[in-house]
């Protein structure tokens, strides 16, 4: 356990180390120069020299990124260009908000999407499992920014239960953590069905059923913990996705999350801000990935880490 | 618009210029209230020296002072931390006499040393200012460029409140630098105890201070209890809410939760809510100096051909733009604005007529047309913009690929010169000052063919530079008749040689909750946008 943790470790961190070589590299051929966004339409050739040998930028590439490579080792991801201050300090600023989201969000999805799942799986081929199946479908392809505002002008605008948007209390997280959850459900729900029709074919819960237990007991004792396996492995992946770029459902909430600050970092071309996001998010991907591998014995004690 | 504002011309001694001293403040007016102004973007900063964006333009206006300042809601030139001033005869020396007991946000008092120390800072290479420039022509400004001096040997300290500002060449926008975000005075102490983080803890002598700003959620200004105008401001404090889709905030201004959208209406909302008379009687419209124009690059064959860039002119079809984005502009005939002083009246532009224009294109040998690329931010309506522009061209046989790209890219293909055509739509020169000359230096005059530059036509004419120079040497103030009819006769030039279509001129409309008082012009204030929030009150 010791031995094979200590290997994930060593793997993430490498993996973290491609990541950050990669978004370099790719920020440093795009044909756009953060310099010039800096030195704004007033400034002169030679102010423009200025600041890309202050900010190291007329350095070739190795020594611009073993640069920033020192620096992230000793916990430094560098100072925003345009809001000239910590990119830690604005990360941090936003750490909360954005985890708050995604722990709702994802809790949301997995309520609706593993109970719609097992209800349509126990009721296949009938009109419930039709019509779940045909929600998870409208979900699943339902634009973010509709659903969103849909969402907001009913239960905000309209009925005046939920503020328009906004962070702090229980009753701003309400609506678009509900968003998310719908969004993410129809994944989930498909998954969970498809994993629970295929449980539900295999000897042992016959076995199960032939030795008269309930069929409820069945169910949740035989049948879920087995089918919900390989769903847990796509929470990995969600916690990713929630830390890098729920960009649309933080604006039209105006949610204070990290997708927002990367959004505009893209758009100004403000690297360091660009790299750190990046950095989190991937981070947060392959920590969840870890996490979720650890847990998979626990859930099924057939799985060995090795 | 109403005529709430009375401005007087005072003329000084010794020939200064005409300055329109005094605000007559609104009887209406009554102290208290807070206000909520809502953004999409973060506010990247709110150091005078680094800020240069539309959002925070006017925030850092209400936190700082410099000497000059404009009457609220015109582009008249005022005092403000200079109570008056002097200019040499020759034209290159300002005396700035200031105004004693001007209290900084931290209570010590300004003095000339700040003035001094605030310059040094903006000019300093290391503060990496994208506003340096804007003071080259202060003496010892090449000096402090280059890193061999640390201080502007032009600018001296008299007494306390005294200070003295030489040029190195005349300059008839000096006193409109001046008044630039720029030039705001800063207490030193303030900017070295935040060690780097000045823009995140501001410290002036403005109407407002920063009390509390939540990165990505909201910043609150107070007012300043010691503001040294007096009766202003009249708000409490203003809240601007960061991270709020433009959508969702003209919910919240319908539902009285917020008072001024400060991106504006979404395109996608204008029709709607100027077609709702109860809606459309919270927008204010003014005008904005701003010009739209398509760049053609006169280095590159056929657009190096006169003819062809007239014939180009000629093809365009204006009015039909202005319809795509709403009517929110007007037509445009030339360069500068209409609100911009310089500006030829009278002067109609080159008609919108494709048959004479495809005449004009087959004189010039271009009878089956040619093939080009126009470059074009990809955000809404840009693109559509430039299929418009495309098909004006197809008209006359010109066979136009729309190149759309982030707004990055199409700056770095201007400035690198390989675009032949560019649309300058969501790029577009919106003026630092109201004055005729800078639409020139960086976007049309020779300075602005380098690599990395804004001038994307390339066009460079050494005797029009000239006049330009000519034209700002005209310091007198009795001359500056004389100084806009030389602008004029720039523009007039540039408009023969083509190397721009003039598409249109953005208006700017402001939406206020009902509760907003203050004169219509302090909503589309030209200096102060989206609101000058030193003078609007709330009315309940």
């Amino acid at each position: 356990m010791a031995g094979y943790l200590l290997r994930r470790l060593v793997q993430s961190a490498l993996i973290l180390l491609g990541v950050s070589f990669i978004t370099y590299f790719l920020l440093f051929i795009l044909p756009a120069d953060p310099v010039r966004q800096i030195a704004g339409r007033a400034a002169t050739a030679e102010t423009v020299a200025n600041i890309r040998e202050q900010l190291g930028l007329d350095q070739p590439f190795l020594v611009q990124y073993s640069r920033y490579l020192a620096g992230l080792f000793q916990g430094d991801l560098g100072r925003s260009y345009l809001q000239r201050t910590e990119v830690s300090t604005l990360i941090g600023a936003r750490l909360p908000a954005t985890l708050q989201l995604m722990a709702a969000g994802i809790a949301t999805e997995l309520v609706l999407g593993l109970s719609m799942g097992v209800a349509a799986a126990l009721t296949r081929g009938k009109a419930l499992d039709n019509s779940l199946m045909i929600t998870s479908f409208v979900t699943v392809s339902a634009p973010q920014f509709v659903v969103s505002l849909l969402l907001l002008y009913v239960f905000a605008v309209k009925l005046g239960w939920f503020p328009i948007g906004g962070y702090g209390t229980f009753a701003h997280i309400v609506l678009p953590a509900l968003t998310l959850g719908l969004l993410g459900s129809g994944w989930y729900s498909r998954m969970m069905r498809s994993s629970m029709v295929e449980v539900l074919r295999t000897d042992y819960i016959r076995t199960a059923r032939a030795k008269g237990l309930t069929r409820a007991r069945v169910i949740l004792r035989h049948a879920l913990p087995n089918a919900v396996l390989p769903v847990i492995a796509m929470i990995g992946i969600d916690i990713g996705i929630f830390m890098g770029g729920i960009v649309v459902v933080e604006s039209v909430f105006g949610w204070p999350g990290i997708g927002q600050l990367a959004w505009q970092a893209i758009q100004r071309v403000d690297i360091p801000i660009i790299m750190g996001v990046t950095l989190v998010s991937a981070a947060a991907i392959v920590i969840g990935n870890l996490l979720a591998d650890l847990i998979a014995p626990f859930i099924d004690p057939r799985i060995k880490l090795r | 618009m109403k005529k709430l504002l009375t401005s007087t011309a005072l003329m000084f001694a010794m020939g200064l210029p005409a300055l329109a001293q005094e605000y007559t403040p609104d009887p209406a007016a009554a102290p208290g209230g807070n206000i909520v102004v809502t953004y999409k973007d973060d506010v990247a900063t709110l150091d005078p020296a680094i800020g240069y964006d539309w959002q925070n333009w006017s925030m850092i206006k209400s936190l700082f002072d410099g000497l000059m300042d404009y009457v609220p809601g015109t582009t008249d030139l005022r005092p403000g931390l200079a109570e008056s001033y002097e200019i040499s005869d020759d034209g290159l020396t300002y005396i700035f006499n200031l105004r004693p007991g001007v209290l900084f946000h931290n209570g010590r008092e300004m003095t000339a040393e700040d003035v001094k120390y605030s310059l040094d800072r903006v000019t300093n290479p290391e503060t990496l200012s994208p506003g340096a420039g804007f003071f080259a022509s202060i003496a010892g400004y090449d000096a402090m460029s280059d890193g061999s001096a640390t201080s502007l040997s032009g600018v001296t300290v008299i007494d306390p409140l005294t200070v003295s500002i030489t040029l190195s060449r005349p300059d008839a926008t000096f006193l409109h630098v001046m008044a630039l975000n720029f030039a705001s005075v800063v207490p030193q102490e303030a900017v070295e105890a935040a060690n780097g983080d000045f823009g995140k803890m501001p410290v002036g002598t403005g109407a407002f201070s920063l009390d509390e700003w939540v990165i990505g959620q909201r910043l609150v200004f107070a007012k300043n209890e010691n503001y040294w105008r007096a009766g202003v401001p009249y708000l409490d404090a203003v809240t601007f809410e960061v991270g709020q889709e433009p959508v969702v905030a003209l919910l919240r201004l319908q539902n009285g939760e917020v008072d001024v959208p400060g991106d504006g209406i979404p395109p996608a909302k204008f029709t709607e809510v100027m077609g709702d008379p109860a809606q459309a009687a919270q927008v204010i419209e003014g005008g904005q100096l701003q010009t739209g124009y398509i760049t053609l690059n006169v280095t590159m064959p056929p657009f190096d051909n006169v003819a062809v860039r007239q014939a180009v002119n000629m093809a365009i079809n204006k009015e039909r733009i202005v319809q795509i984005i709403n009517g929110r502009a007007v037509p445009a005939t030339q360069p500068l604005p209409p609100s911009m002083p310089g500006y030829t009246e009278g002067y109609a532009g080159y008609p919108f007529d494709p048959e004479a224009a495809k005449a004009m294109l087959a004189d010039a040998g271009f009878a089956d047309g040619f093939e080009t690329d126009l470059y074009v931010m990809n955000t809404d309506p840009n693109p559509r913009i430039a299929q418009a522009i495309q098909q004006d061209l197809s008209s006359i046989g010109i066979t136009a690929n729309i190149l759309s790209l982030a707004q990055a890219n199409v700056i770095e293909a201007g400035g690198a010169g390989t675009a032949p055509m560019i649309w300058s739509g969501g790029m577009a020169w919106i003026a630092d000052f109201p004055d005729p000359s800078n639409f020139y230096g960086p976007i049309l005059g020779c300075a602005g063919v380098v690599e990395g530059g804004w001038n994307w036509s390339r066009y460079c004419v050494p005797a029009l530079d000239e006049l330009a120079t000519a034209a700002d040497s005209i310091t007198d103030p009795a001359m500056m008749d004389e100084r806009m009819s030389k602008w004029s006769d720039v523009y007039m030039s540039v408009m023969e040689d083509a190397p721009w279509v003039p598409v249109f001129n953005e208006q700017r409309y402001t939406m206020r909750s009902p509760r907003m008082g203050g004169a219509e012009e302090l909503y589309v204030d030209p200096v102060s946008i989206p609101v000058n929030y030193d003078y609007v009150y709330v009315t309940e």
